[in-house]
């Protein structure tokens, strides 16, 4: 019998087998119920709804109703010059009418509390590759960010898997509803420092995800101040901008730095995309707007690795350079988020269950803490489980999110029609109910 | 007087600031001239013709064609994968219709002989990321990868800039047509491990840039049995398949393995682009086609940070779909190059100059070798400029392709009208003449 010899396999990268991509985690197993059970409200309305998904489905009538009636902007006016140079066109700076449009666009959401330069935006597939793009620039492997928890738990991939810069948590906690203070900010940085990790920047989402809610400019202020005595960057995601529920409530960093003269401005950068805003996540729009000269000269060369098609960048030149269109949808998709929010908080409530206080974004932060047996990752986990379970509910578990206090969890109501939500929140009271009489009976 | 203490500035990582971006070479002061002075037929007939760009622009037509026949391709029409669906969609194993027509399309451009398997296909935002990504996937920081000289300046950033990974030449030169030897590749490897670096892998362009030649049957075998008996990989970048003047002189290495039964092809991987063939650079569309599993896994996974838009997935998923539409365009897309292509060889032949036997791409490589008065790289670069600043054409210079041998040029003939190649033909006929002149009057 012969002896088989098996050929060694030949080896990948040490970032290709590593873990950093995060699909082994629990977050993911819940999409796979959904995937396998997913809800439907004709064909199957005992499935599992996906709360997981911060997808805004709420305004597309608005984009519907305005591709009707501009039919130039996804034919090319029927030009076969437009065609042929739009094809053409991989130029790294992005199409200037669509920098143009995105500046403008970026200045409506702030109620022009802010002017936007189109020179200094640089086009990128995704904020997704806007963040990892950011890191690679201003971070070397092995440095650090500083991130307030909790936090999108795709950071973990993106800013980390093939930057190899670490995450060090700022800890936020619902004492103080989740604010980001000084102090929390001198922890971090000398948490860092203990384990000799170079911090290069801070990175935080405002709105917040998943909070839900604005950071206020006093916070701000304190955070740009914390960053320039430091001497370091602050990247500042404002992916959620144009989902605040009212055009005032929300304070970009950029309003901070205007009013300062934009003194120190040259470590701040802000990252934007119509994936949430506009609910075009397909078509990968990203951008990073810099305060930086040299950032914005190495992040347009590196974004040759990320480009935004040519054909989506003309659409959307055409689509927010029309004021008329982009007011209207702005003022329209807050309200409507607004009263989203307020259906699944009433909801919540009747249930008895309580809720951070949002003004922001596609999801509310859910505090179900009072239900846990120990306040546990173990016991958050399990009732996650049930949740999904029995429930049929797919949230986000705040472990997911490095959030350092049990219980909370994030729930998607942008994703759905009002009809389903409805249908969830029923769920949700009947599962209170049913929890509330196994107390009274033990 | 007070005494100015300057702010130390905020840092950048190292790769940020490293110059592997590559534009402060010679080359890119080409693009510059250019770009000072662009030739127009009417208004600037004086101007530099830009032969250093290798776009097709013979076929548009053919995708104007299909355009206006066919404008449910570009407006969502009323179907049941509408506008919404499509907007939404960011999953990053992309659109199955989408993916199923890179396959057929790839399969036509083989004539049939080799099938392709839409579930290995990923999606990248164009080559450029496709080649860095299978680069993050296949070496770490520090490890090499061989490439064939002359080869596509654009490697030197894409392949290293943020990978960190090195480029080890293999060398080629005009004694054998630049063919690549089993000698050739076992001096790389040896060199290389010189070093002390690891090699992981060859990457070949076929057919190739800039030489514009397809790579033999008995060479790519040899390239598989070198890179099978050191356990590396082998990454094909197929990106002008669809542009070889014929249909039968162009083997991927895909017929190779598959007439082999696919032993030992979980080294392989292929890419692709319509970047070339189809002339669509700037919509950003890119395949990985990967033999390994692994692979193709972590390649689907990494590609979330360069998806291509779904707008764009759904036009060509449609286009390309559509057999009448790609048969006919392959075909005439390959005449108009090869007649391009006899025109420029015929021209330069009346000048006397005589260029590599090409039979694929959208540039020929031009033999200008016996004009230099040493055969060196400073000789060489000297008479580019005098090409650039006195014939004022801009034609890519064989050293910033890594050749070994001075006194080779890329010139593109696709980008262009047959009357601007006969105003460049012109150009450089005169120039011989006034060399010859000179030479008699000395």
């Amino acid at each position: 019998m012969a002896i088989e010899i098996e050929t060694p396999s030949v080896g990948l990268s040490k970032v290709a087998v590593s873990e950093t991509h995060g699909e082994d985690s629990p977050y993911f197993a819940g999409w796979k119920a959904y995937d396998e059970n997913p809800y439907n409200e004709a064909y199957n309305p005992s499935g599992v709804i996906q709360m997981g998904l911060a997808e805004n489905q709420v305004s597309f009538d608005l984009l519907e109703e305005y591709l009707e009636k501009h039919s130039e902007a996804t034919n090319w006016g029927n030009t076969s010059c437009c065609f042929r140079e739009n094809a053409l066109f991989q130029d790294y700076h992005g199409l200037k009418s669509f920098r143009k449009a995105m500046a403008s666009f970026m200045e409506q959401i702030r109620g022009g509390r802010a002017k936007f330069n189109p020179e200094r935006i640089v086009i990128t597939a995704g904020a997704t590759a806007a963040n990892e793009l950011l890191t690679f620039i201003l971070a070397d492997p092995g440095d650090a960010l500083l991130i307030p928890t909790p936090y999108y738990p795709g950071f973990d991939r993106d800013l980390r898997w093939r930057t190899g810069v670490r995450i060090v948590p700022i800890n936020c906690d619902s004492s103080n509803n989740f604010e980001i203070t000084p102090e929390a900010l001198e922890a971090a940085y000398n948490e860092a420092e203990s384990m000799n990790i170079k911090v290069r920047g801070v990175l935080i989402t405002n709105p917040s995800n998943p909070l839900g809610s604005t950071i206020k400019r006093s916070i701000l202020e304190e955070i740009l101040e914390f960053v320039t005595r430091k001497n370091i960057h602050l990247i500042s995601d404002e992916i959620y901008s144009g989902s605040a529920f009212s055009c005032t409530e929300f304070v970009s960093i950029s309003e901070v730095l205007e009013a300062r003269g934009y003194q120190d401005a040259e470590r701040v950068h802000v990252v934007y995309s119509l994936s949430k805003d506009l609910g075009l996540p397909g078509f990968r729009v990203g951008t990073i707007y810099s305060y930086n000269d040299k950032v914005v000269t190495t992040a347009r060369r590196m974004s040759s690795f990320t480009l935004i098609s040519s054909q989506t960048q003309q659409l959307l030149a055409s689509m927010l350079s029309d004021v008329e269109f982009t007011q209207n949808y702005i003022k329209n998709n807050r309200e409507r988020l607004r009263k989203r929010y307020e259906m699944i908080v009433d909801g919540l409530k009747k249930a008895g269950i309580k809720s951070l206080k949002g003004n922001a974004g596609l999801f509310c932060w859910m505090n179900l803490s009072p239900l846990l047996e120990e306040p546990t990752k173990e016991n958050e986990l399990a009732l996650w489980k049930s949740i999904l379970h029995e429930v049929k509910l797919n949230i986000s578990p705040g472990l997911s999110c490095h959030c350092s206090e049990p219980g909370w969890f994030r729930v998607c109501f942008a994703n759905m029609s009002e009809q389903t939500l409805e249908v969830a929140l029923r769920r949700i009271h009947d599962f209170m109910n049913k929890r509330e009489c196994m107390k009274t009976i033990v």
